[in-house]
């Protein structure tokens, strides 16, 4: 076990060195953020000036090795845009996205789950058809577009929900959240939808499959010829072997709805670190690209590791260490 | 397992409750917003601190917290702030009258000392990417003459003091030798003498704003102001339609048909300050590398060195059709910096006359009887259509046989390139902070020159030593109607020698509630002191 989980963290470190190489010449490679950043009224001394507060007059394997060197030492850099930490400027805009990515998480497994279980159980049903046809829209259809759509219909036109931000907030250690308060959830509704919606299609069709496949399966006959209530065939005995696959995308999901909300936040104007990332890009503000890049990077190590302990929970026979 | 699945369909059902109960909510929140204008700008400031960052969307921010000597009014024109009046007492020499009275949001009288304070924190300011000390650079000394007069020395005649000055927001010398960005966005040292105190500030979010009961000028008609920053233009016009906010900027070209047939929204446009041109790179001698002859062969020389090939673009392009088709009617045709009315506007010198069979006919003289193949570059995100008004004069130049390949960059790619000189010709566009012609005058068209800082943008390498002459004596003449008439000579030459080719001037627009009214600004800026109901 401890020797599985050092050489998960060794790789990990391989692969944010790895990141940040790329990010350092990938935005070095695209243009000068001094150009993009200073008036344009500004003269020639000026825009001499700009590059060396900003560190860029060095080489660029003298800037890494700063970078690393500050790595080490926990700083990794000052935003060249809001001269703030990039860390904690990224930290400031992680509640909002946070909250909304396990809210559509949530959203994804209470829904997607239920469903699936009951177009399993029933495919011929009514609604067991409805459920598996309304996922087709589901992943279908641009997030764009249905966060669009959204807007339109129950801001626009309806008028029951808030178009867009994120509310009135209330602090929770420290911290501002919507979902603590009334106002604050109101805004929740749509943009979590929006983002759950692909997911709880996804956690739908995985589940429904599962179910078909497993009930046809000898176990299943066997537990129902043992007299097994039904209840207690599906839910204790089905429902533990499907949930590997899920428990895996959720667990995928979950991150990339974290990385990837761009779309969700810009439609939405909800100011997590998905619109922090783009606007960042945009300006080529290399500090807070690269930090938030390694953190989603850590991220995805850690959800990895924690599905990878799910694992061994659901199925027994799941041996961390059976490769040595 | 059966519990936990039970435990999860009771999840559901709660989230759907809550989900009920929420839709009611954002009726109840309408009344009590009599007294309150919640607007939406296009672009986040990157800070509270009014000296750290020379960004439009800050100033703009920074208009309703802090004030400076000299304001803008909204066409541009230099009007008292916290300076009454202002004079040249010799070549060397400016004085202000600044105003008595004024209170700072934190009591603190304000006097000449905060003025000298201020200046002096400018170029101290660090990490700024981008500083104001450009605005305050002819300041070679300062002398304070009473609490409310001040001199400033300059290096020779200097008339646009009062211009730079306006760019500098006044901060109380209270605040310590050395405040940093920090506590401005911390909003410690956030005190101005502005209409409004702010109360909170979210970055890339929303800041709350209070009407301050002290300001020496008009009250604002708003007690109190949500001044959020929505970017994605969509989401913007759906804030305003679906009544979350109630003024908007920045309204997108494709929404404006729609949104002035709504009954429910007003719009108010004006003429704005930047014009939208060509750069055709004068850089090389021989042919740059993205243009060769009408069938792909090295040219022996740069066609854009010749004032007929230059004339003959300019005139191939259908300025009308760009502005009516693709522009949507926001914004004028041009041929040259300025809007009519602004200071330094050139009255004989209409947009070039579409004219594609002298266009062709100049071609011809010049030696191109067949044209020759160039390339079109510009941003496609960053200009209002930047993208469509490429291919769309890529398709007139081809008609004159200049066949024209357009590449359409984004703008961190795009930029920096331009910088490098690699393009030939390419679009960019040019907001006149000063509102008059000196400005692009000494920044885009004079020759780039290190040792006096003109010219520094000047990315076609336009070089006429005689214009620059001319532009360097503008700038020594302190009386304003002879510099005005200085100032249009040298705008008509810069423009009948082609230096560049203008094509528009945009125009801005802002979306509001029906019932509300505003002034609008030709320098971008979104002020809520400029929202006011519409009288009855």
């Amino acid at each position: 076990m401890i020797t599985w989980l050092l050489r998960r963290l060794f790789q990990a470190l391989l692969v944010v060195l790895a990141m940040t190489v790329i990010v350092f010449i990938g935005v070095n490679v695209i243009g000068d953020p001094v150009e993009i950043l200073i008036s344009p009224d500004a003269d020639q001394a000026e825009r001499a000036r700009a590059i060396i507060a900003l560190g860029l007059d060095k080489p660029l394997w003298e800037q890494y090795l700063h970078f690393l060197y500050g790595a080490l030492h926990g700083d990794l850099g000052r935003s060249f845009v809001y001269n703030e930490p990039a860390l904690r400027l990224i930290g400031s805009r992680m509640p909002a996205t946070m909250e909304l990515a396990v809210t559509a998480v949530l959203l994804s497994i209470v829904i997607g789950i239920p469903l699936g279980l009951f177009a399993g159980l029933k495919p011929n049903s009514f609604f067991g058809r409805a459920a598996m046809a309304g996922s087709i829209l589901g992943f279908s259809l641009p997030t764009f577009w249905v966060g669009l759509m959204l807007i339109m219909v129950f801001a626009v036109q309806l008028g029951w929900l808030p178009s867009t931000g994120r509310g009135h907030t209330a602090e929770l250690f420290g911290i501002q959240w919507s979902f603590l308060t009334r106002d604050g959830l109101a805004h929740m509704v749509m943009p979590a939808t929006n983002l759950a919606l692909g997911n709880i299609a996804l956690v739908l069709r995985l589940t429904r499959s599962g179910v078909r496949e497993n009930l046809t399966m000898d176990y299943v006959k066997f537990a129902r010829a043992k007299g097994l209530s039904p209840t207690r065939v599906v839910f204790v005995h089905v429902l533990k072997n499907i949930m590997i696959p899920i428990v895996t995308v959720i667990g995928l999901e979950f991150g990339s709805v974290i990385a990837f909300a761009v779309v969700t936040e810009s439609v939405f104007a909800w100011p997590g670190m998905g619109k922090l990332i783009i606007d960042s890009i945009n300006v080529l503000d290399r500090p807070v690209i690269v930090a938030y890049l390694m953190m989603i990077v850590f991220l995805f190590i850690t959800i990895n590791l924690a599905v990878d302990l799910l694992y061994t929970v659901l199925d027994p026979r799941v041996r961390l260490e059976t490769k040595e | 397992m059966q519990f936990s699945f039970r435990a999860a369909l009771r999840g559901t059902v709660l989230t759907g409750a809550l989900a009920l109960a929420a839709l009611g909510l954002t009726a109840l929140s309408q009344g009590a917003r009599a007294q309150t204008l919640t607007l939406a700008v296009s672009a986040s400031p990157t800070s509270v601190d009014p000296h750290y960052h020379t960004f439009g969307p800050n100033e703009s921010l920074d208009d309703h917290i802090f004030t400076p000597l000299v304001k803008m009014d909204e066409k541009s024109r230099p009007v008292p702030g916290l300076a009454e009046s202002w004079k040249m007492l010799d070549d060397n020499t400016w004085e202000f009258k600044l105003r008595p009275g004024v209170k700072f949001h934190n009591g603190a009288d304000f006097t000449a000392e905060d003025v000298v304070y201020t200046i002096n924190r400018v170029p101290t300011v660090a990490n700024s990417p981008g500083s104001f000390k450009i605005y305050t650079k002819a300041v070679a000394g300062m002398e304070i003459v009473d609490p409310h007069t001040i001199r400033f020395k300059t290096n020779g005649i200097y008339p646009l003091l009062p211009i730079d000055l306006s760019q500098i927001y006044i901060i109380p010398h209270g605040l310590g030798p050395n405040p940093l960005t920090e506590d401005f966005n911390s909003l410690k040292d956030a005190i101005g003498t502005g209409p409004y105190k702010i109360v909170s500030y979210q970055n890339g979010n929303k800041a709350e704003l209070e009407r301050f009961d002290g300001y020496y000028g008009t009250k604002p008609h708003w007690q109190h102001v949500t001044y959020r920053m929505i970017p994605n233009d969509g989401a913007r016009t759906s804030a305003l339609l679906a009544g979350d906010v109630d003024f908007i900027e920045n309204v997108p070209t494709t929404d404006v048909a729609t949104l002035s047939k709504n009954p429910k929204v007003a719009l108010s446009e004006t003429t704005s300050l930047r014009f939208v041109y060509l750069w055709l790179n004068r850089s090389h001698q021989d042919a740059p590398p993205d243009v060769s002859g009408p069938n792909g062969e090295k040219l022996d020389k740069n066609p854009y060195n010749d004032l007929r090939v230059r004339q003959a673009l300019s005139m191939a392009i259908n300025r009308d059709a760009i502005v009516s088709r693709v522009m949507e009617n926001l914004a004028i045709p041009t041929g040259q910096f300025l809007a009519p009315g602004s200071y330094s506007y050139v009255p004989d010198l209409p947009p070039a006359k579409y004219d594609p069979a002298q266009a062709k006919k100049l071609l011809a003289a010049a030696g191109y009887p067949h044209g020759f193949r160039a390339t079109l570059t510009g941003p496609n995100d960053r200009y209002v259509n930047d993208g469509k008004i490429i291919q769309a004069i890529g398709q007139m130049w081809s008609r004159i046989g200049v066949q024209t390949t357009v590449n359409a960059l984004t703008w961190p790619t795009f930029i920096g390139r331009a910088n490098k000189l690699e393009f030939s010709s390419f679009l960019l566009a040019w907001g006149i902070s000063s509102g008059e012609a000196s400005n692009p005058l000494r920044s885009l068209i004079h020759t780039y020159d290190k040792s006096i800082g003109w010219g520094a943008v000047n990315r076609g390498r336009y070089h006429n030593p005689e214009l620059d002459a001319m532009i360097a004596g503008a700038m020594k003449i302190g009386d304003d109607a002879k510099r005005e008439k200085a100032l249009q000579d040298a705008t008509r030459i810069a423009m009948n020698d082609v230096a560049i080719i203008p094509l528009h001037i945009q125009k801005n627009v802002w979306g509001m509630k029906a019932g509300l009214t505003y002034v609008a600004r030709a320098d971008e800026a979104t002020q809520a002191m400029g929202v006011t109901p519409v009288k009855k």
